[in-house]
């Protein structure tokens, strides 16, 4: 019973919070709050997915990942500014598209600089934990400054296409179109990944190299192949988070990613390191803390996540949804 | 030896700064079952992980079928068909029984023959087909990962003591398990602590003291001969007999 009670909590946690905001905010607080986190949520996600399934299988801290996000932010910049045409246009087929080969070309950009990344940078530290902080922490500085070099030091406005700006009506509450978007977007990527890694032979080796890379190998498969793959994959969404995350904000900066990286292991450890599923808890439970304490009480607004990360830490020292290793 | 589809010659391995094994010389025979038996820390398991390239051998050849392996890495060693059951069992514990046996198949997956065969050596797999395999027994467990070495064909099964830690009654299973596997004559070599295991399935044994083998010859004989387990094996072998 308590073992069955162990695995089947974790997973209230996310539809607890939300419901016991209800009745301390008022029905229409609620729906603007937990929609807002919820997509804020989904961001972080598209964010941090790529890094848990780096780490999950390669054992890999990549600390350059922020840098990822921040080129997808700039390759978005990129290829928005010569669409201007068609995200000025008032209609949602030209401005999806637009967005969507944003999104398709900050995935290619990111993935390709995410291969050149582990051939050269990570393929010498693996198993080595403190060389890989070294070197990770090192690539984000000179990716920063390289960014600074290419796009300058200052902010880089970047505008929502036009149907993505205002708001839809829910009853009395006012939803943010873009925030809906965004939480579309990163439910999709969800799915398309957990069908990867639940319904595909690559998610299968995916997920018992999580486990045991060493039975992994003796089963046949080349691993190092995977890890590549693996770490394509995970740049290639750190992409999609970073031109979503950009045009949430509107304005792109060289630190725009790095800004992002103690989020996203806090997200990383509260899901569960190696777990995708985990991840996307994570985040939408940091998106939906944020929302709800920054109306409730927004003088503790800062420190909520790290308080929450330390209370789920204390309930489950390795984080919501684990994952095994061998 | 002619027949030999495992030859290890003077085989050498080093972890960091220990030198485990001190040239390691035996054949394992086409068709047969051949027990590596020894005390604990003999080199048993450093012996088994060193021929499946897990740890790098630093002197000395193995040679499968004629062809040398000790620097060919461990998936090469693997898709020449040679499956291996570590002392661990290697179970992944989040994946069904199913993509467990799963990934020990070729892309074509599985087939019925194949499955037909599993499930008569164990009936249990079949019960748990759907089930993550982190909640079956410890003899499920050993199960699972012994089908998992056998559900494709392969010309080399190398299994790292399967009746640790077991219940009597699983251990007959799989005695007669590998007894079946025998009949097929699937070239078997086995590290095993429980000697009324290796007794009934060994046709051949090699013995580990200390890094190297101190004896080769027929698992027979050596059942046989009270004194020579006693002064190869010692106590060990009174407390599994």
């Amino acid at each position: 019973m308590r073992h069955r009670w162990d695995d089947v909590a974790p997973h209230l946690v996310l539809p607890a919070i939300v419901l016991l905001a209800l009745p301390v905010m008022g029905l229409s607080n609620w729906v603007v709050l937990t929609v807002a986190g919820l997509a804020m949520g989904a961001m972080l996600f598209l964010m941090a997915a790529g890094l848990t399934l780096i780490f999950g299988l390669m054992d890999v801290l990549n600390f350059a990942h922020g840098a990822f996000i921040t080129l997808g932010a700039y390759v978005g910049i990129g290829v928005l500014g010569p669409l201007a045409g068609w995200t000025s246009a008032d209609s949602w087929t030209l401005n999806l598209a637009a967005f969507g080969i944003a999104v398709v070309v900050a995935m290619a950009v990111s993935g390709a600089v995410g291969y050149g990344f582990e051939r050269i940078i990570i393929r010498g530290v693996y198993g080595a934990p403190l060389r890989q902080v070294l070197v990770t922490v090192g690539g984000l500085i000179v990716a920063q400054q390289l960014f600074v070099v290419l796009w300058g030091p200052n902010a880089i406005p970047l505008i929502k296409p036009t149907a993505f700006r205002g708001s839809i009506l829910l009853g009395s509450a006012a939803i943010e179109k873009y925030r809906l978007i965004a939480l579309a977007l990163g439910l999709i990527v969800f799915v398309a990944l957990h069908l990867m890694l639940n319904r595909t032979r690559v998610g299968l080796l995916v997920r018992a190299g999580v486990e045991n890379r060493e039975m992994v190998e003796a089963l046949g498969y080349r691993i190092r192949r995977l890890f590549i793959g693996v770490f394509v994959l995970g740049t290639a969404l750190a992409g999609i988070g970073g031109v979503t995350w950009a045009l949430y904000q509107e304005l792109v900066t060289p630190q725009i990613g790095g800004d992002m990286t103690i989020l996203v292991f806090i997200i990383l450890i509260i899901g569960g390191l190696g777990s995708v599923g985990g991840s996307l808890v994570g985040a939408m439970l940091v998106g939906l803390t944020a929302n709800y304490v920054g109306f409730l009480a927004p003088t503790v607004s800062l420190g909520s996540n790290i308080l929450l990360m330390v209370l789920v830490l204390l309930w489950r020292p390795r984080g919501l949804f684990p994952v095994a290793k061998g | 030896m002619p027949d030999a589809l495992l030859e290890l010659r003077g085989v050498e391995t080093r972890i960091g700064r220990y030198h485990i094994l001190h040239g390691v010389d035996f054949d394992v025979r086409r068709g047969r079952v051949t027990m590596l038996l020894g005390r604990n820390g003999a080199g048993k398991t450093t012996t088994l992980r060193t021929i499946m390239g897990l740890w790098r051998a630093s002197a000395g050849s193995i040679e499968f079928d004629g062809r040398r392996i000790e620097a060919l890495g461990t998936p090469d060693i693997a898709r020449l068909g040679i499956a291996y059951v570590p002392e661990t069992m290697g179970i992944f514990s989040q994946l069904t029984v199913r993509e467990n046996l799963l990934l020990a198949t070729g892309r074509a997956g599985f087939t019925d023959e194949r499955l037909d065969r599993l499930f008569a050596l164990f009936p249990a797999l079949k019960e748990k087909w759907a089930v993550a395999a982190g909640v079956l027994s410890g003899g499920q467990k050993q199960m699972l990962a012994i089908g998992r070495a056998i559900i494709e064909p392969r010309r080399l099964l190398v299994v790292d003591e399967p009746t640790k830690g077991l219940a009597p009654a699983v251990i007959q299973l799989l005695i007669d398990a590998i007894l079946r596997l025998k009949e097929s004559e699937t070239t078997i070599l086995l590290v095993e602590q429980n000697f009324h295991m290796a007794a009934s399935v060994g046709d051949e044994v090699a013995v580990m003291d200390d890094g190297r083998i101190v004896h080769t010859g027929s698992m027979a004989d050596l059942a046989k001969d009270e004194a020579l387990q006693h002064r190869l094996l010692g106590l060990s072998l009174a407390v599994h007999q």
